[in-house]
């Protein structure tokens, strides 16, 4: 489904993507764990096309396509979410309106009709009882107020409005209370099926009790320095991100 | 010509200026001229250079004006009124006005209600230019009279229109008289006929609300790139009076608006709003004044300005609260959208406090669209340009929130909505546009 290869990117000229391999498949979940600094938050903006980072190397292919080619409003058309770590506010655009665009660019993109004002509500009230969103946020702005976990439960509803194939969700964890995390968690595993895939980036294990991955991967200093089953999870815990950084000679 | 050139045109066709009126207003073109001799600085004076037609003799249009001009917003039933460059036309259908309501054309005012005007015109302060050259020329407009205790269901529509196959002028002045418990909504349209000629309007509009009464104007410009438009708008308000008042530029040429709003009452409160959209060439200037003369009176001001290409922006407030006017609250807002590098907007907030225990306060910003909110909406896959409209269209969306007839509101949405798109920028239900 998706297959990095070599990617190298910067940011205001400086490097921070330094070579990175790796491959998902559907049905699969990969958690992405890392230090502070190495990388994870950008290699999920680089995947959702933000324009404030440059590709200086390498490619990615998602269903066979280029996804570097791609704008990023066609990425997620294609399939790409992004959850964002910091979503944003947008004072004055309403959810319903907000997601109906959404939904409504996706649909023309599969060449389907446009969702009627009736339809579109169903379809809302139907996917927000998998975040337990409340009523009243639909008619709110987009973020605009939210509670940190509000924010996050949020993010998955708009996942699972646009039923992407991949998911990427960056920290989704960070801000979460326990309740909360078990929710967007409870959200996450819902929307799972043979054919998608996730890639879960987090700083920690508590989220990864909950949404189990089949593949771990270490970044550091831009780089996937280690790639292992879920029992990773338990020994970085353990051990920490100094055994990495031991483990790759500095 | 220059401006001054009109005081000549007015010597050699004075009889004709000053016939039918009382001999108060007649003094009052004299005074006007020995204002403009003195004190001269009208706005936008370039646009004066060329020689407009004007219309002394009060030729009336051939045919019936309305069967061209009747705007039309689609759900909305009006009092339909209409001033074709300078001159009043009313429907002869009209549906009957409640007991004791006057609508009327304000040269025959002059002749049947002048007691009514004396009072209200015969204050107007000559020392603004711009008054001053409409005191000289406006031989006509619209009355408004709504008696005590009379509440008018339905909006009265004027519409304002510039027409020509020539460089025209249009001078009119407006009076609005609601009293006491009284309840009117006036909407004005102005607007251009074509693209080719030079329009140059001068608007003076002068509304006076008694207690308890309530008030609401809605100003709305659609008209041309050649269109100079140049309208005061003076609000008096007494004792628990309350007004709203909203200026929207949708398209035009080179605007001026002034408002000047004094809060002579007790618990009198003013909402006032404006919204210019300016794009090309265009420049839309509000400038307001609003005083707070007595205790105890509030207002509310917002104004925003979304701008694309080289259109320039330009926003004055000043609100005054004198020494005794104690207990004022007074807030006002000034956002701003410069979508272009070449985009311009120039505004000055200002306060003027000499009271001690008041709440006030002031605030400007002028920027560009949220990158963070565009990038969040793409990443979605909304399209660019969509998201720009949706973030545009927050970003105006409080001051429509403004506007209490709905009809007009959803009109106004639409309107926006398609000036923010670039595409036709005039209103659909105006039968000339079409």
């Amino acid at each position: 489904m998706l297959e990095i290869v070599n990617l190298h990117a910067e940011v205001n000229g400086k490097e921070i993507l330094r070579g990175i391999n790796l491959s998902v498949k559907a049905g699969e979940v990969h958690a992405i764990m890392g230090p502070n600094g190495s990388g994870k938050s950008t290699l999920s903006s680089v995947l959702a096309g933000h324009p404030a980072f440059t590709v200086t190397q390498g490619s990615v292919t998602f269903n066979g396509k280029d996804l570097l080619a791609m704008p990023a409003e066609e990425r997620s058309r294609a399939g790409l979410f992004l959850s964002f770590q910091y979503p944003v506010e947008i004072p004055g655009v309403s959810m319903v309106n907000f997601m109906r665009a959404a939904v409504n660019e996706h649909r023309k993109y599969k060449n389907q009709d446009p969702l009627t004002a009736g339809e579109f509500l169903k379809l809302m009230r139907a996917k927000k009882d998998i975040v337990e969103l409340d009523n009243k946020l639909a008619n709110r702005s987009v973020n605009e107020g939210f509670s940190g976990g509000e924010k996050k439960r949020n993010e998955i509803f708009q996942m699972a409005m646009l039923e992407p194939c991949l998911s990427i969700l960056d920290e989704t964890d960070s801000g979460l209370d326990i309740d909360a995390l078990r929710i967007v968690a409870n959200g996450v595993n819902q929307l799972k099926t043979p054919q998608n895939a996730s890639i879960v980036i987090t700083h920690y294990q508590r989220l990864l009790d909950y949404i189990v991955p089949d593949i771990v991967h270490i970044l550091y200093k831009g780089r996937i320095v280690k790639t292992a089953g879920k029992e990773l999870v338990a020994v970085l815990e353990e051990k920490g991100y100094d055994w990495i950084k031991q483990e790759v000679g500095e | 010509m220059v401006h001054n050139g009109y005081i000549a045109l007015f010597r050699e066709n004075e009889a004709l200026f000053q016939q039918n009126l009382p001999a108060w207003r007649k003094q009052m073109r004299n005074d006007a001229v020995a204002q403009l001799q003195t004190q001269n600085e009208v706005t936008f004076a370039d646009a004066y250079a060329l020689d407009y037609g004007l219309n002394p003799q009060r030729l009336p249009f051939k045919g019936n004006p309305f069967s061209l001009f009747m705007c039309d917003i689609p759900g909305i039933t009006t009092y339909n009124y209409l001033v074709l460059n300078d001159t009043f036309y009313a429907q002869s259908n009209m549906p009957s006005l409640p007991q004791g309501v006057i609508i009327c054309s304000l040269a025959q005012a002059f002749q049947q209600h002048a007691h009514l005007l004396q009072p209200y015109i015969s204050q107007l302060a000559l020392n603004q230019p711009d008054v001053a050259f409409n005191q000289l020329l406006a031989q006509d407009g619209m009355f408004l009279y709504v008696p005590d205790g009379v509440q008018l269901e339905r909006p009265i529509q004027l519409v304002n229109m510039m027409y020509g196959n020539v460089d025209m002028m249009g001078v009119s002045h407006n009076v609005a008289i609601i009293g006491q418990n009284a309840k009117a909504q006036v909407l004005v349209c102005d607007h251009a006929y074509g693209n080719e000629v030079n329009y140059l309007s001068n608007r003076l509009t002068q509304v006076f609300v008694g207690k308890n009464a309530t008030y609401e104007h809605y100003k709305l410009e659609s008209s041309s790139a050649k269109t100079t438009n140049v309208s005061t708008l003076y609000i008096s308000q007494e004792e628990n009076s309350q007004v709203l008042s909203n200026l929207i530029t949708l398209a035009n040429g080179k605007t001026h608006n002034r408002v000047e709003a004094n809060l002579n009452g007790k618990g009198a409160y003013l909402s006032l709003n404006g919204l210019g959209l300016g794009r090309d060439n265009e420049k839309i200037e509000n400038h307001t004044f609003i005083n707070h003369n007595v205790a105890g009176a509030n207002s509310n001001e917002l104004f925003k300005y979304v701008l694309d290409h080289n259109a320039e922006g330009n926003f004055y407030g000043l609100i005054k609260v004198l020494p005794h006017a104690q207990q004022t609250q007074a807030y006002q807002t000034n956002r701003n959208l410069c979508l272009s590098k070449t985009a311009r907007m120039f505004t000055r907030p200002q306060l003027e406090i000499y009271a001690d225990d008041v709440k006030c306060n002031h605030g400007s910003t002028v920027g560009q669209l949220d990158e963070n909110a565009l990038f969040y909406m793409r990443a979605r896959g909304i399209d660019p340009v969509e998201a720009r409209m949706l973030l545009m269209f927050a970003f105006v969306h409080d001051v429509l929130d403004n506007v209490h007839i709905e009809p007009l509101k959803d009109r106004l949405q639409l309107l926006i909505e398609r000036r923010l798109r670039g595409e036709n920028t005039h209103c659909n239900g105006c039968k000339i546009c079409r």
